[in-house]
């Protein structure tokens, strides 16, 4: 029955090691090979640039990829935002209406299979060649996972606390207050912390199909012209944003719900 | 109707459940079972899976309702959840981001009572469970047997008068379940709330119960009751004794157990 003993200073710094020096490490590692092969084999900057060129490129072009950056990363958040914005309801009422949850939920899951790379073209056609439906695409992508992740998280409550509560005379919002709803943050999270990333994703695809803006439009225009160092550049760009966006949700969830990561506290 | 006698608070009457199972079958999970429980008794409910013991006291909690016969409890025939009935399971899903302070008072909240006020009830419930110091313990930080004393006391702090034990030291290891037998034995004698424990352990059934109900599986019935008649407190030597194996062997009889195995 030992509480908690201290961690040492020694422990701490291979922590620290483990967990942030090793990745920069491993990456540092790939990059180095990956400039070496491309040197040593001289292999065309069309096919395969070096980490080197693509650097070079965004030195050179550094306000252009800004420019585009900027418009996918505005087209991703705001659909994020908003499928956040509609998902949280929708969940909480399938998690209070079992109704729902044999009604929409399972019409839910199975639009989540559907590919939405598959229906961009048509979402193009609808809302137009604009940033609405880039907007759209982005938004469909988010919002199924983070519903089927936050409606899983609501339904995953232990069933004996729900008794007791039941015992006790608890109103469903009380229920849902105590118990469900911190039960279903996590899995709320893991839903965001994959929709930010796919909100990306689906920016880009909507770029794809028909845009004049955007690192997908730059990616797009880039490869014809075998620019392929610009292409790259805007693939270093959108991966940046990816784990930008991925680091700022999990920073939020550690500060929101700590007690989910038991070895901080 | 009100057929119980004063000292009766729970009356179990010709009570069946069944449940609609695959294929559109009725699956018959407790079949005419009688039995009542006497105010600040312990009684344990023994049998093997499948007997219906916990669907027996989710019945009485009033948490689903007999297809047939009737449960009163205080005389009051038993129609919906009942307030009152503290309840312990096999997991004490504790709440994982609440201290084990904060989980005990959980109940507390929720009746819209102030927490404060049985902060002084909590402490001594910390106390005589051997779990002082580790109020402000998470979950995690407690060993499942811990964890399994909190779930007791937060069926206990507000001082429900019947508590409802679905098999709270099945997952535990054998030397820790032993430990929280007596922990359980000594929280029934301090606190003298009406117990119905269900096990499928014979001998910690005989251990704790003033009297043990054996059922049958597939469907659950009553097929003996077993008066316990040992001294009190019991010690866990008594376990040895003559008379304690003499209980375990005649439920084990009842049960059946290894007859099918030459």
């Amino acid at each position: 029955m030992s509480r908690t003993r201290e961690i040492t200073l020694k422990e701490r710094i291979k922590d620290l090691i483990v967990g942030y020096l090793l990745p920069i490490i491993t990456l540092t590692i790939i990059v180095i090979i990956w400039e070496t092969v491309c040197k040593v084999f001289n292999i065309p900057l069309w096919l395969l640039p070096a980490p080197s060129d693509i650097i070079y490129q965004m030195t050179r072009l550094t306000r252009t990829l800004l420019y585009h950056s900027y418009i996918t990363f505005y087209e991703s958040i705001i659909g994020f935002i908003i499928a956040v914005a509609l998902a949280v309801p929708i969940s909480i009422a399938i998690a209070y209406s079992k109704a729902l949850q044999n009604t929409i939920y399972p019409i839910l899951l199975v639009f989540q299979t559907v590919p939405k790379v598959a229906i961009a073209p048509i979402i193009v056609l609808w809302f137009g060649l604009g940033l609405e439906s880039k907007v759209v695409v982005a938004f469909l992508v988010a919002f199924f996972v983070i519903v089927v992740d936050l409606t899983t998280g609501f339904l995953t409550a232990p069933p004996e606390l729900i008794d007791i509560a039941r015992l006790l005379d608890a109103s469903s919002t009380q229920i849902f207050i105590k118990i469900k709803l911190p039960y279903a943050m996590p899995f709320f999270f893991s839903g965001l912390k994959s929709a930010v990333t796919l909100a990306i994703v689906g920016a880009v695809i909507g770029e794809f199909v028909a845009s004049t803006r955007g690192l997908g439009y730059l990616i797009l225009a880039a490869t014809p012209t075998l620019n392929t160092d610009i292409a790259f550049a805007a693939i270093v760009m959108l991966a940046i944003m990816g784990i930008g966006l991925f680091g700022l949700m999990h920073i939020l969830e550690r500060m929101l719900i700590p007690w989910a990561f038991r070895e901080t506290l | 109707m009100c057929a119980t006698s004063s000292d009766e608070i729970i009356k179990v009457e010709n009570v069946s459940v069944s449940y609609y199972g695959r294929k559109a079958t009725t699956v018959l999970a407790v079949d005419d079972v009688s039995f009542t429980v006497k105010k600040q008794e312990f009684v344990s409910i023994v049998g093997p899976s499948g007997c219906g013991k916990s669907t027996l006291l989710k019945a009485i909690a009033g948490l689903l309702l007999p297809t047939k016969g009737k449960i009163y409890v205080n005389g009051k025939e038993v129609t919906g959840p009942q307030r009152g009935i503290g309840m312990a399971f096999q997991h004490a899903s504790l709440l994982p981001w609440r201290n084990a302070l904060k989980n005990v008072l959980l109940p507390i909240e929720i009746l819209g009572l102030d927490p404060e006020k049985y902060l002084k009830r909590a402490e001594e419930l910390f106390e005589i469970v051997g779990l002082k110091g580790f109020e402000n313990s998470f979950p995690w930080e407690l060993s499942g047997g811990m964890q399994q004393r909190v779930s007791l006391i937060r069926a206990l702090i507000f001082d429900p008068e019947i508590l409802l034990l679905d098999e709270p030291f099945g997952a535990l290891d054998a030397l820790t379940r032993e430990e929280l037998n007596l922990v359980l034995q000594k929280l029934w004698v301090t606190e003298k709330k009406t117990v119905v424990f269900v096990t499928h352990d014979i001998p910690e059934a005989v251990f704790l119960a003033d009297r043990v109900i054996v059922l049958k599986s597939r469907p659950g019935k009553v097929i003996h009751e077993e008066v316990i008649n040992l001294p009190r407190p019991r010690t866990l030597d008594m376990k040895l004794s003559d008379e304690f194996l003499e209980h375990v062997k005649v439920i084990r009889d009842k049960l059946g157990v290894g007859v099918n195995v030459k």
